[in-house]
């Protein structure tokens, strides 16, 4: 029968407008923010249409999720702090769209380079949030953040990150990345103790070999 | 060694073997460079070379048209991809033209899907087709000065010839690109340019050579009138113009201008590194960068000639299918925007593509620039978690609950709709032997009766272990392009469930050390997938260095859109934009 299509048609929209009702019933309660609710109802579980009331509502952003790099350093207990950059060069090597300008320090006296970044700049308006600088950096020096909202009123100065907009410290890579953080901790700790145990074999073995020379004298 | 051996000797053998030699003698010889493939034909021979091919041997398919600039040889060189739509694998045909006076024959005569693409070559190369009915620019604007895919072309931006920059490193002094414009504007004009009094000449001959005799004249007094639909239109997804020649509301032709978004994703492609450009080929088809990740991925592996570890070739099916429900998803719901159902059934549609992309998201950081693929596997491996639940189950859940229960839906909410089967049957009609002729691609050609589907035709990845149909419709019209997109989110579900009942459970997916800069062995390249829009074809060409000397993208948008006119004429204006719609271009992927 002519019309039969388009009524089914508004079968599914009337579906749609009950869903909506029927999962604020179902999740009574979890109307207004709190991460839970945000993930049950925009999850598989959830059915009718929910927004989230953005900007005072957020959904959360899933850990990979990447946007801007930042560097990271170390607060000692002193007050000092350890950037874990070396300006080896490589995030601005892989960088694809060259967003990423670094300025190797080097020793005044010697002019040979110092492992450490006297500037580090990273054009915000180029950078295309790929992640590379952070996959490929060999010291774990730079990570993507989660911090999506830099709008900014000017764009010339502003959107140039230098050194100290981009330091973070560890503990808040540790926080937006935590499997990540404690998959790399442990790598590290790991390749140090095959480090601390290679050194002490080869330790052991000039031992051993100049104790048999000694023996052989 | 030995195989070298066995495989040098006989070599008067080989060339008596090989049908095509023998059938053209004379007409084009093997080419023999390092790393390279196929023929070299003599430009005069080449319409009858490919005529042959066609009538003769089957090679009805015209894929890929491009040219490289060979500047060391002074020569340029335009390569032709073909093949047969009953599967196979490619004939690459090369024709070497001098690059002072370089011209050709055109082979639109032949395969009409040479179209837009020679106009490409004359836009980017200068190489002019003899015969072409129409050359003129296609990508870059009238007054543009030069052709900027030739090697001893500089953008206005230039810095080094590849990347990565040395200003980067170690010195780091920074500065926007702005600065480094040595024209202050973005544009060189050409010599002696008026800009007060500088009309667009291809404009006037553009109308000029619109057919606008109508048939409408006996029972109506009805007018001949050109119609610019666009730039700024809303139904053409993006900045693009159809200029239509109407006669009352007939339409009778129409020619897409396209360009608008044109960012020179080639040359920038050829200054990047390999690896650097994986991110860019998210850019194309902003809506299915998975699939465009993968195209890319496979050309160059093919070259460096590493393999995928088991379970990255499962994700990246999985990825891949979960994009092609994602992209027909929103395809369908903008040809309904386009018929004026707007915005009610496009949000039904992208909810269930909101939880593909939070799959992406999750996995690879980021919604639609996904970056996923590498060479010799993908990024990262699914995470434990996804919106607190294990991502496994919640993929589970989507192939299995969700993913069907969303397409039924749209299939109960549209396809017996009798407005949508009033607009869509009988129009835009694309019949199967234009469609080849074409080169139409994807939904598109399969919508006209061709079972033609790369995941078939030329199994990549593991496609030939999945049991899956390739779909067709027969009638060719709005209306069955419409339901073949339901049909393949179908299939592509069959798939994702395939591929997560039997990925292994752990291991590799990545086969090599992780290395930012790849160098990759000399010779020439292309890899095609079965993107959800058609045909994505990457030819690449590396001289053994760092940076691909030339990477081109067969951009199935762009190539869609050379049978745009043909399909619209005699139909309606209004039609024009729902014919437009069931093509489903990306203007990212059209202008590159
Ligand atoms: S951030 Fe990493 S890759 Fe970049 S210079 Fe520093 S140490 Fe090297
Ligand atoms: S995310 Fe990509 S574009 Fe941005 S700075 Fe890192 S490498 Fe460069």
């Amino acid at each position: 029968m002519y019309g039969t299509g388009m009524l089914r048609g508004m079968g599914v929209t009337i579906k749609h407008l009950v869903d909506a009702f029927v999962d604020d019933l179902r999740f009574l309660g979890q109307r207004y923010y709190n991460a839970g609710s945000l993930n049950a109802r925009q999850g598989t579980r959830g059915r009718g249409v929910f927004t989230v009331q953005y900007p005072e509502e957020k959904l959360p952003v899933p850990e990979r999720f990447r946007f801007i790099p930042f560097l990271l350093y170390e607060a000692n207990a002193d007050g000092s702090t350890d950037h874990r950059c070396t300006s080896c060069g490589i995030c601005a090597k892989v960088c694809p769209p060259q967003c990423i300008w670094i300025e190797r320090s080097s020793d005044p006296e010697t002019g040979r380079p110092i492992p450490t970044p006297t500037r580090f700049f990273i054009d915000i308006d180029i950078c295309m949030n790929c992640g590379y600088c952070a996959e490929y950096c060999p010291f774990d020096a730079i990570k993507m953040d989660h911090d999506y909202e830099l709008a900014s009123y000017e764009r010339i100065e502003a959107h140039i990150f230098d050194k100290d907009r981009l330091d973070k410290p560890v503990e808040y890579y540790a926080g937006i990345r935590p499997t990540e953080y404690v998959d790399e901790e442990n790598a590290r700790a790991e390749e140090d103790a095959k480090k601390a145990a290679r050194k002490a074999a080869a330790a052991k073995k000039k031992s051993v070999g100049a104790d048999s020379k000694a023996a052989a004298a | 060694m030995a195989a070298q051996e066995i495989g040098a000797a006989p070599s008067e053998q080989t060339a008596v073997a090989d049908p095509i030699v023998s059938r053209f003698e004379g007409a084009l010889r093997p080419d023999e460079r390092k790393g390279y493939e196929g023929y070299i034909v003599a430009a005069e021979g080449l319409p009858e070379v490919a005529t042959g091919l066609r009538d003769e041997l089957g090679y009805d398919y015209l894929s890929s048209v491009t040219g490289v600039d060979y500047l060391d040889g002074g020569q340029l060189e335009v390569v032709y991809h073909a093949y047969q739509t009953s599967g196979g694998p490619a004939l690459n045909l090369k024709v070497q033209v001098d690059r002072e006076n370089p011209v050709l024959p055109s082979l639109v005569s032949v395969y009409p899907g040479a179209d837009f693409q020679e106009r490409e070559i004359f836009d980017m190369y200068g190489v002019r087709f003899e015969g072409h009915p129409n050359l003129r620019r296609i990508l870059m604007w009238d007054g543009f000065a030069g052709h900027p895919l030739r090697k001893d072309w500089r953008e206005a931006y230039y810095e080094e010839e590849n990347k990565p920059f040395d200003s980067r490193w170690p010195t780091g002094d920074v500065r926007r690109s702005e600065a480094a414009n040595r024209f202050g504007k973005n544009v060189i004009y050409p010599a002696g340019f008026d800009f007060e009094n500088w009309t667009p000449e291809s404009d006037e001959s553009l109308y000029a050579s619109l057919n606008k005799v109508g048939s409408n004249g006996k029972t109506l007094q009805t007018d001949s009138l050109v119609v610019n639909m666009g730039p700024q239109h809303p139904s053409t997804h993006g900045v693009f113009r159809m200029v239509v020649a109407l006669d009352g509301e007939t339409i009778t032709d129409l020619q897409p201008v396209m360009g608008y978004l044109h960012r020179s994703h080639e040359k920038i492609g050829e200054r990047n590194t390999f690896l650097q450009n994986m991110p860019y080929t998210d850019r194309l088809d902003y809506l299915s960068s998975m699939g465009n990740n993968l195209g890319y991925a496979l050309a160059v592996e093919k070259l460096m000639g590493v393999q995928v570890p088991e379970r990255a070739e499962y994700l990246r099916v999985l990825m891949a299918e979960l994009t092609r429900v994602s992209n027909h998803m929103w395809a369908i719901g903008f040809l309904l925007n386009d018929m004026g159902a707007f915005q009610t059934p496009a949000l039904y549609a992208i909810r269930a593509r909101e939880l593909i992309l939070d799959v992406f998201e999750a996995t690879a950081g980021s919604r639609m620039m996904c970056n996923y693929m590498r060479f010799g596997g993908v990024a990262r491996d699914l995470p434990e978690t996804l919106r607190d639940e294990n991502t496994l189950d919640f993929i589970s859940d989507l192939a299995h609950n969700r993913l069907p229960a969303a397409i039924d839906e749209l299939d109960r909410f549209l396809t017996g709709n009798e407005i949508v089967r009033a607009r869509c049957i009988g129009v835009g009609v694309l019949p199967a032997e234009k469609a080849i002729a074409y080169s139409a691609a994807g939904p598109l050609l399969r919508a006209s009766g061709v079972p033609y589907d790369l995941r078939r035709a030329e199994p990549y990845s593991i496609y030939d272990r999945l049991d899956f149909k390739v779909c067709t419709r027969s009638n060719g019209d709005v209306y069955d392009r419409y339901v073949i997109r339901i049909d393949e989110m179908r299939e592509s579900v069959k798939i994702c469930q395939q591929a997560l009942r039997d990925m292994p459970a752990k291991g590799e997916i990545f086969s090599r050390k992780p290395q930012y800069n790849v160098r990759v062995p000399e010779g020439e390249s292309y890899g095609r997938v079965e993107n959800p829009k058609g045909e994505l074809g990457y030819y690449v060409v590396s001289t053994g260095k760092t940076n691909p000397y030339r990477y081109h993208v067969r951009a199935p948008s762009f190539i869609n859109l050379t049978v745009l006119g043909e399909m619209c004429k005699g139909h309606k204006v209004a039609d024009a934009v729902v014919i437009l719609g069931s093509i489903d271009i990306v203007l990212g992927e059209v202008d590159r």
